[in-house]
């Protein structure tokens, strides 16, 4: 009887078997295709880095480094009244700073502001209205804010100071405040929530009144979550492109007025590429110097910004 | 002794200290209502200038000089392309970086370079995608300045939020479900396709849609990789020369000429209706599956 049943089962275990070993290739491929998936980001960031050094290379080889980030003429594209182009980068760093610092004066105080409000006092139903309303804001189109800061920021402006400048500083800076608001209000109300809610209930049995427990006890103890989120706000307004290409001028200009017309980073680039410029020209290649700058400049801050965030997450 | 005692006693100073709670109260109410105020102004004055240049005509016209028979066909078209080209290209690969990571990595320095590369490239200005663009599928691949290219780039640019928001929808599958299938005999790659994926949907769906409505409204790395401003023919194919909505619209705001102001409005608005449409629907599936879950 023995045999009889080998021989029956042979051909089944033979099956089987086979079966497996179909199986264990298709493992192998989807484990190779799902690895290769997740390596395309880290692809993607090489690709990012080695196409901003190698073509600034081109750019390096005709204007030193040295002149590039010291100097404070900004002319690749028109030659000056001496028929002389300067490479002084400084100018575009200038107007980005400025943008930036106007936006942060409006974000920060409104946005920790909201923090505070919707974490500490809103009642759950409120909180779930306008908790969502003010994350709209994040999600509207940057171009959308331009519009809104040329038709409607700057006139209003320009009817308070008749000096204003048309295409000014402040007024983009405004309008980018408004826009990164909701970033620093979400980041820094996850911060507040995580505040372990025994600190609260001992301030309050100590006699505090709800404004001393809300910035006395979870403000400075969501702190390293509150700056992380202006760090992570300021970089994407430096960033931020669309809004300050429309509203805040091409003109690069070593200012800190904001009642000026500059131009950013950001704006210096679409202004090239709107031109198309011919490939391997030197204005093409500064394109890719002016990438790289900005790309550092928000990668060291995005770097600051999540190290502060685990940070405070690892202290509860 | 005893009088210094009474002196440094714990005084309450109650009233004086409600009246700051009042004041800073006052304070968080005003930066609430600077973010809503700046929200309802926004819309308002998008809809006020911009309804009245509203007609069918405007969705089904090119692009003209005379703001009056200037529509937005052309660029419609072009981002329909360019939304079906990134959806193409980052959805696939994002949810598998995501099940790699969740389902696969081993704990090692490779996952957590890939990781921290991750996080990092949700910080990386749009801008420099354009670039990216640019330099590799145009000057390198010579993919043309096309919707292919525009795609391409589209879908790096919104990969990190398709693979972070994937993440979380896999992680949140509960691992009993894991367990039973392995239990059952199934192997890795069969509880992801047959057990995690399919619980992971609606959160991949979720997260799919933010990804697409971040891509429609980025005109910056189009115009790096040189969309067109001005456009008279509606995409039929990849490898065409295209516009979007938001370079449209940006190139009505530039133009100082009379009515255009007003053509910009009407973009924005046509872009807000797609834009609010598709969050819409993202948090249908959100509700529908949470009550589902509670049953």
């Amino acid at each position: 009887m023995e045999p009889t049943n080998n021989m029956e089962r042979g051909p089944a275990l033979q099956a089987s078997l086979g079966r497996r070993r179909k199986g264990e290739i298709t493992e192998r491929v989807a484990h190779g295709l799902f690895l290769a998936a997740a390596l395309v980001s880290v692809a993607t960031t090489v690709g990012i880095v080695l196409t901003l050094f190698v073509q600034s290379v081109g750019f390096f080889s005709e204007v030193s480094p040295w002149e590039f980030l010291t100097g404070t003429e900004w002319s690749p594209i028109l030659k000056d009244e001496n028929g002389a182009r300067h490479y002084g980068v400084l100018p575009l760093v200038a107007g980005t700073m400025l943008v930036a610092v106007i936006a942060a004066a409006l974000a920060i105080p409104t946005g920790v502001g909201i923090a505070i409000f919707l974490s500490e006092y809103a009642p759950d139903r409120v909180r779930k209205v306008l908790k969502p309303a003010i994350e709209v804001l994040a999600g509207i189109p940057t171009v959308v804010y331009g519009y809104f800061a040329l038709t409607f920021v700057t006139p209003i402006l320009r009817s308070i100071f008749p000096e204003l400048i048309f295409f000014n500083a402040l007024s983009a800076g405004l309008v980018m405040g408004l826009m990164i608001v909701p970033m620093i209000s979400s980041l820094s109300e996850d911060a507040m929530v995580a505040v372990p809610r025994s600190l609260r209930q001992a301030a309050y049995a100590l006699g505090a009144t709800r404004f001393e427990v809300a910035l006395r006890v979870v403000f400075p103890a969501a702190l390293s979550g509150i700056v992380a989120s202006f760090i992570l706000a300021i970089s994407r307004a430096i960033g931020e492109t669309m809004l300050v290409t429309i509203a805040a001028g091409a003109t690069p200009r070593m200012t800190l007025n904001p009642f000026e017309s500059i131009q950013t980073m950001t704006a210096f680039i679409v202004q090239v590429s709107l031109g198309e410029a011919p490939r391997g020209s030197l204005e093409y290649n500064t394109l890719f110097a002016v990438g790289l700058l900005l790309f550092f400049m928000t990668l060291v801050m995005n770097v600051i910004g999540s190290i502060t965030v685990r940070r405070f997450r690892e202290s509860y | 002794m005893a009088f210094a005692d009474r002196d440094r006693r714990f005084r309450p100073k109650l009233p004086r200290r409600k009246r700051w709670g009042t004041a800073v109260y006052a304070m968080l109410v005003l930066s609430i209502l600077v973010g809503i105020v700046g929200l309802v102004t926004l819309i308002a004055q998008v809809v006020v200038e911009g309804a009245g240049w509203l007609s069918f005509g405007f969705i089904t016209n090119f692009p003209s000089r005379f703001p009056e028979r200037a529509g937005v066909w052309a660029a419609l078209w072009g981002t329909v392309w360019i939304m079906g080209i990134t959806f193409l290209f980052a959805v696939p690969v994002g949810v598998g970086a995501a099940v790699y990571l969740e389902e696969y990595a081993p704990k090692n320095r490779l996952t957590r370079l890939i990781e921290l590369n991750i996080a990092n490239l949700a910080g990386v200005p749009s801008i420099v995608y354009g670039l990216l663009g640019l330099a590799v599928f145009i000057s390198l691949l010579g993919l043309g300045r096309t919707l292919l290219t525009g795609g391409m780039t589209m879908g790096l640019l919104v990969m990190p939020i398709v693979i972070i928001s994937s993440r979380e929808a896999i992680r949140a599958v509960p691992s009993t479900y894991r367990e039973a299938a392995y239990g059952l005999g199934a192997t890795r790659f069969q509880v992801v396709i047959g057990v995690v994926l399919p619980q992971a949907v609606p959160g991949i769906m979720t997260g799919t849609i933010l990804a697409m409505s971040r891509a429609i409204g980025e005109a910056a790395p189009m115009i790096a990789i040189a969309a067109l401003t001005f456009v008279t023919f509606a995409p039929t194919g990849p490898m065409d020369r295209f516009t979007v909505l938001p370079i449209q619209i940006y190139s009505w705001v530039q133009d100082p000429r009379e009515g255009f102001s007003g053509l910009a409005a009407a973009g924005i608005i046509v872009l807000l209706v797609v834009l609010l449409s598709m969050n819409a629907i993202a948090i249908l599936i959100r509700n529908k599956t949470q009550t589902r879950s509670e049953e």
